[in-house]
């Protein structure tokens, strides 16, 4: 299924030509990464206002909690990008003249582009709540954002986050690693529940209650106060219910960062439209990571979606296209991960918070209940659909596997030992699991017998 | 910090406190029978005569004793080597055992009240401490504040206390004469176990052992709910306590030769040793076996073990010098160097080390069967040099001192030669390695921060590929702190062990084109 379309209709393809990427992020240095793998003589510029280097977005938490050094989340030394001839520019981007092609920067000459690829990540969604600009209110996306939490919360005694997802637990995890005490208002009635099923929900409520979170679900911010000189000094939920705090986290989501291009040519929406290859509507420009909206989403899938893994398979698939030639965008089966507080998530397929037949449910919790497996399937064709698991590992090639080539519910109980990614000499829970199944089920399915070991033992005949 | 938590560190640091005061207390008198019995016959006789001067006088310390001891020894040496008179001339060094007996006072005299006011109490102390540590949280572990630590960060606590134990291996090594009242504390324990009175070294195995179960019990305390790292804490602590102190003792007690049958050549570089090999070939059926289990070790038990397992069942779960980095050293293993430069080095330096074993225990066997006659002088000469810059140097000073300047694992990674040669045989004929799980990995960095051989994990696992590494002890943090659950210690088939593939599972645009 090669692509017709040749790479000269697709993008400027001379020996010398100038790639921009704006945006360091995952996107970006993917991207930027692969372009010079397959392509030796463009020059790439790589430009950001955030940091010089590129740092990992997703370890932003660990900074403030003293598990990492700012310099440990860099994924790669300094050297790297001279080395790769990959030149990087620390400066925001203020205007882009897509007739020129050429950028205007804050406070370096401007900058001309053959390819401009837009890699612009995302912002903290804001509601207009009263006093959402006061000092100590915040989001956490950027490494500013950091910086200016480390700043406000140097002295606070009490904190609020608002916002149920998983940055929101993120920045409450944060604050309780510094001692601070932090009221926890979901507007929702179970943790999560709208990506979570209830069962995977009220697991993940229950352990961030076990951390001594004050976590008030159905509850739902109403406006922030000021204390007289700026800063916050309480919030009021719509229960009319005040709290005192002195810093506020709002984590009601993020959305695509697109005011540098608003109300220009390019073709937006909630994010920059793209197609399949990631062209936008002007010739050479692209955009890619949290920051792409899809105008025909691949199957499945969202038009903007705005996790890591998205945003470098964008990466790793439009330095194809710049460079190979176009091929569209094929995402495999989703995949996703998280971790609450102690407990570590992991998602393969489609598991929606609800469902409806055919597709029913397995599920299985351990009896200290810090632990579930969820398999969504259809009951006819018995093909997986998806899988949840809380508490446990599971191998990424083994569902990526079944999920394509459309394995049945059944063979994958079977071979939870081959799905299986504990680490080793943990309790291994494979014949509950397979026993609950059959009894909710009434199937008699056995566990494949594991591949003889190979060991020095059996060597010694033992 | 709970109160008894808070009890324990104060009753630690005051027992560390009096254990170095120690040093500095009672006073130092040479008798002539004390004399008679550290020292040989023939050298009694001289000794008395020279040393009449120091006989029965009081010192008020060990320097000011150690130095009129030596003054009259080297002079009567010095007299001798100026006559030519070379039979004459004391080899022996009788500092340490003089100055042990000489030690009057408070110490020599409480050895057992002060043993346990200053070792026993500072363990209790810590123990203390550490049992009540995370109690009530749920399990997971955390690393809140590590690198806000003076201690763990080389603030001033870590540089304070990387001086202290450079100084502490820096006494032990080369003036134990010095710390003769810290050997006078274990006597007791000493004349229990092998009925030896003891020496610095025994002092050092029983801190060391000591280190390695009270620092395991905070492994058990900072892994709980983690079995992988429970069974290997337990691993190192069982053969440390059994097999490192407590059975060579015994052994001596049988009057057998010191041997500990965990210690592999060349990280004990002593074995082929002439005095070693006589020692264990006249020592009956146990000295037999000590021999040849040593050797079946280096030929079979190395290659074969690590074949299927990989290093980690010697470097993480057996020895020594891994033990104590792994309990004693954990709240220091982030600070190994991380860099590509480093890893540069560390293959130079290790492989260096380990040609440099090699070639001296070449030597030393020719040696012994050419009789002794033609390579008598470069053998000496080498086993000086290889004892005091490897042996000592290297994996005591820098070793253990460096902890809280450099990581856990610097002699490991830097200078071990059996690490080396486990390595070679890891890295090119072994069904270990660490499996990357797909496309999951947020390249978050702490598999590579917590990597105490300075493995950039993140390396590997961001593009996908397993880490098939020499230098991995596979200790199983970097799985532990993964919060995405990417890494996986697995020992499996060869093929496909080393894997490069370009675009990462979950993507299938770029896979379909070929
Ligand atoms: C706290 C936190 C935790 C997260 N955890 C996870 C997780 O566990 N798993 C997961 O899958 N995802 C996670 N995410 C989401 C993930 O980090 C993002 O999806 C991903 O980083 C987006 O990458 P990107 O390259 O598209 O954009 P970004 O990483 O946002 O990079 C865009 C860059 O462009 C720069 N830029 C924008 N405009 C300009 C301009 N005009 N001039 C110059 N520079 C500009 C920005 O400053 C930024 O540096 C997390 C996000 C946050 C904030
Ligand atoms: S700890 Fe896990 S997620 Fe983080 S960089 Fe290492 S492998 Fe990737």
């Amino acid at each position: 299924m090669k692509e017709g379309k040749p790479i000269e209709a697709f993008c400027v393809h001379s020996k010398a030509r100038h790639v921009v990427i704006i945006g360091n992020g995952i996107a970006g240095v993917t991207c930027a990464r692969h372009l010079r793998k397959r392509d030796s003589t463009s020059r790439i510029t790589i430009i950001s206002g955030e940091t010089e280097h590129f740092f990992s977005r997703t370890a932003l938490m660990y900074i403030y909690m003293g598990h990492m050094k700012f310099e440990h989340t860099k994924p790669y030394e300094d050297w790297f990008w001279e080395k790769n001839r990959l030149s990087l520019v620390h400066d925001w981007v203020t205007h882009i003249d897509f007739d020129k092609k050429e950028l205007q920067l804050k406070t370096q000459d401007p900058l001309a582009y053959d390819i401009l690829v837009l890699a612009l990540g995302s912002q903290s969604n804001m509601f207009g709540w009263p006093g959402q600009d006061l000092k100590g209110v915040q989001g956490l996306y950027s490494y500013q954002d950091l910086e200016n939490m480390e700043a406000s919360t140097k002295t606070c005694q009490k904190a609020v986050v608002v916002g149920g997802g998983l940055i929101g637990i993120e920045m409450a995890e944060m604050l309780r690693s510094r001692n601070i005490p932090v009221t926890f208002l979901v507007r929702e009635q179970a943790f999560w529940d709208n990506v979570l099923p209830p069962q995977e929900a009220e697991l993940v409520g229950r352990h961030i209650r076990e951390h001594h979170f004050d976590l008030r679900l159905g509850a739902e911010l109403d406006k922030i106060i000021d204390d007289g000189t700026g800063q916050v000094k309480a919030v009021v939920t719509k229960d009319g219910e005040e709290i005192a705090c002195q810093f506020v986290g709002l984590t009601v989501g993020v959305s695509p960062n697109i005011g540098l291009v608003r109300d220009t040519q390019l073709g937006i929406n909630k994010g920059i439209l793209v197609d399949e290859h990631f062209a936008t509507n002007i010739p050479n420009v692209f955009a890619i990571g949290d920051c792409a909206e899809y105008r025909t989403p691949p199957p499945l899938r969202r038009p903007v979606e705005q996790v890591w893994y998205t945003g470098r398979m964008h990466g790793e698939t439009l330095a194809h296209n710049l460079t190979q030639g176009p091929v569209p965008y094929q995402p495999g089966p989703w995949f996703n991960s998280a971790k609450f507080l102690d407990i570590e998530y992991q998602t393969y397929g489609l598991v929606p918070n609800k469902w409806e037949e055919p597709v029913v449910s397995f599920y299985w919790e351990h009896p200290d209940g810090k632990k579930c497996l969820r398999l969504l399937f259809d009951k006819n064709r018995r093909q997986l659909q998806g899988v949840n698991v809380f508490g446990m590992r599971l191998r990424h090639a083994f569902f990526d596997k079944a999920l394509r080539r459309n394995v049945t519910v059944e063979e994958v109980i079977g071979k939870l030992q081959e799905a299986n990614f504990d680490p080793e000499f943990y309790d291994r829970h494979y014949a509950e699991i397979l026993q609950r199944f059959n009894q909710q089920f009434g199937t008699s399915l056995q566990l494949q017998k594991e591949k003889k070991r190979k060991s020095l033992w059996a060597l010694l005949g033992l | 910090m709970k109160i008894i938590q808070k009890v324990g560190l104060g009753l630690f640091w005051g027992a560390l406190l009096l254990f170095n005061a120690l040093l500095f207390m009672g006073e130092f008198r040479l008798t002539d029978e004390k004399l008679q019995q550290v020292t040989s016959e023939p050298h009694y006789e001289i000794l008395r005569h020279e040393l009449a001067p120091v006989l029965n006088k009081t010192y008020g310390s060990s320097f000011a004793f150690v130095s009129a001891f030596d003054r009259y020894v080297s002079d009567y040496n010095l007299k001798q080597q100026e006559n030519e008179q070379w039979n004459r001339v004391i080899w022996d060094d009788y500092t340490f055992a003089a100055t042990k007996v000489a030690s009057e006072g408070l110490v020599a005299q409480n050895k057992l009240l002060l043993l346990l006011l200053t070792i026993g109490l500072g363990a209790i102390g810590a123990l203390l401490n550490l049992l009540p540590k995370y109690r009530g949280e749920p399990a997971g572990i955390k690393h809140n504040g590590v690198m806000f630590s003076s201690n763990k960060s080389r603030g001033i606590i870590g540089i304070t206390l990387g001086v202290y134990l450079i100084g502490l291996y820096v006494l032990l090594y080369w003036f134990p004469e010095y710390i003769v009242n810290w050997a006078l504390l274990v006597d007791p324990l000493s004349h229990m176990l092998s009925g030896q009175p003891a020496s610095q070294w025994f002092l050092y195995g029983t801190i060391y052992t000591l280190a390695i179960l009270v620092m395991g019990v905070r492994m058990f305390r900072k892994y709980r709910g983690n079995k992988y790292q429970l069974l290997r804490t337990s691993s190192v602590m069982f053969f440390q306590l059994s097999f490192a102190f407590l059975i060579p003792e015994i052994l001596v007690l049988m009057n057998k030769p010191w041997h500990d049958f965990k210690n592999i050549w060349p990280l004990d570089y002593t074995f082929f040793y002439n005095y070693r090999v006589e020692g264990m070939l006249s020592s009956g059926s146990i000295g037999l076996f000590m021999f040849i289990s040593g050797i079946l070790l280096i030929i079979l038990g190395v290659p074969l073990l690590t074949y299927f397992y990989g290093k980690r069942w010697y470097c993480s779960w057996v020895c020594g010098c891994g033990g104590l980095a792994e309990t004693a050293g954990d709240p220091y293993r982030h600070l190994s160097d991380k860099s590509l430069s480093a890893w540069k080095i560390e293959r130079w330096m290790v492989h260096s080390v380990l040609v440099f074993a090699v070639v001296m225990t070449g030597v030393t066997i020719a040696n012994y069967f050419s009789g002794f006659g033609l390579l008598g002088q470069w053998t000496d000469t080498l086993h000086k040099w290889y004892g005091f810059l490897i042996g000592a140097a290297f994996a005591g000073v820098v070793g253990v001192g460096f902890y809280p300047l450099m990581g856990n694992r610097v002699w490991c990674r830097f200078g071990c030669p059996l690490a080396a040669y486990l390595g070679i045989v890891q890295r090119f004929k072994s069904r270990f390695r660490i499996t990357t799980n797909g496309g999951q990995c947020i390249s978050c960095g702490n598999c590579s921060t917590y990597c105490e051989m300075g493995i950039d994990v993140r390396w590997y696992a961001q593009r996908g590929q397993n880490i098939v590494r020499a230098s991995c002890v596979g200790c199983g943090v970097c799985a532990s702190v993964c919060p995405r659950g990417v890494l996986k210690l697995e020992n499996g088939p060869q093929q496909g062990r080393i894997n490069d593939i370009p675009i990462l599972t979950g993507n299938e645009s770029i896979n379909m084109l070929s």
